[in-house]
């Protein structure tokens, strides 16, 4: 379908171009200018030193135990999210393709709402329900359960549940676009054949529905483990990501050369982990 | 065996049954997990005290007050104006890019393509700092080597950002509308004597136009939403409502963020419904 011939040839890159451009300069050239400013000396107050000095120490001060403590904290913070996003996720996936087809429409958009809802505005109404003065701990020291309001907020408990509660919608809309498809007497096909009902789900409609599940892990994960803003509100400064790090360098640190170390490793992890469930998803479409 | 067989499907479906029980549990968990801090959020934004704890009483005094708060319009206003402004500029470059990439062959196209989607799956704090040592290191001195002008971060800033990350999403929209197009549909028209302009708006564009109007609305969302990209880009200057909000809740919990909340929310849902009304135009 594609056309040929010389003026053709010019349309394309014609038609690419302005954009192109505009992402060369506002996009492509400050990620390299982040390549290059992670490589030089910090400035005496913020900013570089002029003229530029080459260093690998920022390098060299992120496999500092507690640097990779952190990366690897904000990782395992991911996984659980993720975990968390998917096993309830795709029962509710499961639930909602199942509904009859004029329950389907209203339960979707009940999972699509906070998923256009403001984050900001998802985040701060979780704060209110856990924080000292919420919803919890309003029921509970009005029925008298508790005496002294409990500190729900503030720890890494809460910045899961933040995570979750703010990621749960981008987890649930792909697994559905798959199961939507899976076509059910496949099970009853497996169970004729003698499987039973755990069998059946796992070597036939978890195989089938995977490519969903991996776009979730994918939506979930990749942006939950460089979150800024929930480890921020819900950690209240007690939790530390590797987001937190990050604009921490750019704001009260001034290290701009070390948090540009920080960022282009957290680039290059999360990128790397695109590009392998790319590499596998494409396999798993090619015809046996 | 043929006890076996006389009791499986039984057990069956029992199962089914215990399956179709937890599964419709999950379901109704799941929609109180994420609509009880919202509902509690509005009821509280009606609340006649201060406090978020306890229902006091009835009242709009938080609306009013919010009606009032000059800080909260001029936010809103910059909010709206970046969106509307960011909207149009990537809508009409993530299209044309679109079609470019669709319909014809060229070098560097592969490339691009990988470009493209870069935006989308790294980190936003990244593009975020990566724009503040981008205009403060190169665009800045740059533009006053030329012209002598002395700009700093504001507003056209984080106009410039918002442009760079809704490009890419306003592309994959219409470029996955333009996987199920059919081009003997343009053929017919330029056999029937139309030349390419009018064959493109009369027919391409129209059958583009749910594509497009679903790019748009996604990057006007993420350009209203969007709090991270921007904090790096807004120097001192007078904020986004993310920016706005993002102060106040850091402060506390106060029920002039519930109203505001509340407002936005609605916003929202009206959104909702137009993607679903776009959508059943497809």
């Amino acid at each position: 379908m594609t056309e040929t011939g010389g003026k053709a040839r010019r349309r394309g890159p014609l038609l690419v171009l302005p954009a192109a451009a505009y992402l060369l300069v506002f996009f492509v050239a400050p990620l390299a200018l982040v390549l290059v400013i992670s490589f030089v000396e910090r400035g005496r107050a913020g900013g570089v030193r002029t003229p530029l000095a080459a260093t690998l120490q920022y390098y060299a001060r992120l496999v500092d135990p507690l640097y990779v403590g952190i990366f690897l904290k904000s990782a395992r913070i991911a996984l659980v999210v993720t975990l968390a996003c998917v096993l309830f996720g795709y029962p509710l996936a499961v639930f909602i393709s199942r509904s009859p087809q004029r329950l389907r429409s209203p339960l979707l958009m009940l999972v699509m709402i906070p998923f256009w809802t403001n984050f900001l505005v998802r985040t701060y109404a979780m704060k209110q329900l856990l924080g000292a003065e919420g919803g919890i701990n309003g029921v509970l020291l009005g029925l008298g359960l508790i005496h002294t309001p409990l500190s729900l907020i503030f720890n890494e408990f809460s910045v899961v549940l933040g995570l979750v509660y703010g990621y749960f919608p981008f987890a649930v809309l792909p697994m559905y676009a798959s199961i939507e498809k899976f076509d059910l007497t496949l099970i009853e096909a497996a169970s004729d054949l003698g499987a039973d009902l755990r069998r059946a789900f796992l070597r036939v409609m978890l195989p089938l529905t995977l490519p969903g599940v991996l776009a979730a892990v994918v939506l979930v994960f990749v942006p939950v483990v460089g979150a800024f803003i929930t480890p921020d509100i819900m950690g209240g400064g007690k939790v530390e990501m590797i987001g937190t790090l990050i604009n921490r360098q750019f704001g009260v640190a001034r290290n701009w050369p070390f948090g540009s170390a920080m960022s282009l490793t957290l680039m290059v992890m999360v990128v790397a982990g695109v590009l392998y469930y790319f590499r596998s998803s494409e396999e798993k479409d090619r015809p046996l | 065996m043929s006890v076996l067989r006389g009791a499986s499907p039984g057990s069956g479906r029992l199962g089914m049954r215990i399956g179709r029980a937890t599964l419709m549990l999950n379901a109704i968990l799941l929609f109180a997990f994420l609509y009880v801090p919202i509902i509690i959020l509005i009821v509280f934004s009606f609340n006649d005290t201060r406090t978020v704890a306890r229902l006091t009483g009835l009242s709009l005094e938080w609306y009013v007050k919010l009606s009032h708060n000059r800080e909260l319009l001029t936010a809103a206003r910059n909010s709206l104006t970046i969106g509307a402004s960011s909207t149009a500029a990537s809508t009409i470059l993530g299209t044309l890019t679109a079609l470019g990439m669709d319909r014809f062959r060229f070098r560097f196209r592969t490339a691009f393509d990988a470009v493209l989607y870069l935006p989308i799956v790294i980190p936003e704090i990244v593009m975020g700092i990566s724009l503040l040592l981008f205009f403060n290191l190169a665009f800045f001195p740059v533009i006053n080597s030329i012209s002598g002008a002395r700009l700093t971060l504001g507003l056209p800033t984080i106009l410039l950002a918002h442009i760079a990350f809704n490009i890419p999403f306003v592309y994959v929209i219409v470029r996955a509308r333009l996987v199920g197009f059919d081009r003997t549909l343009e053929e017919a028209a330029r056999d029937l004597g139309a030349n390419e302009w009018r064959t493109f708006w009369r027919v391409t564009f129209p059958l583009l136009l749910p594509g497009i109007l679903g790019g748009a609305l996604i990057a006007f969302t993420l350009s209203l939403d969007d709090y991270l990209v921007t904090v790096f880009t807004a120097g001192t200057a007078s904020p986004t409502l993310p920016l706005y909000i993002y102060s106040l809740v850091r402060r506390g919990v106060t029920p002039e963020i519930n109203a505001l909340s509340t407002v936005l929310l609605l916003a929202s849902m009206g959104l909702v419904v137009l993607s679903l009304a776009a959508q059943r135009r497809e």
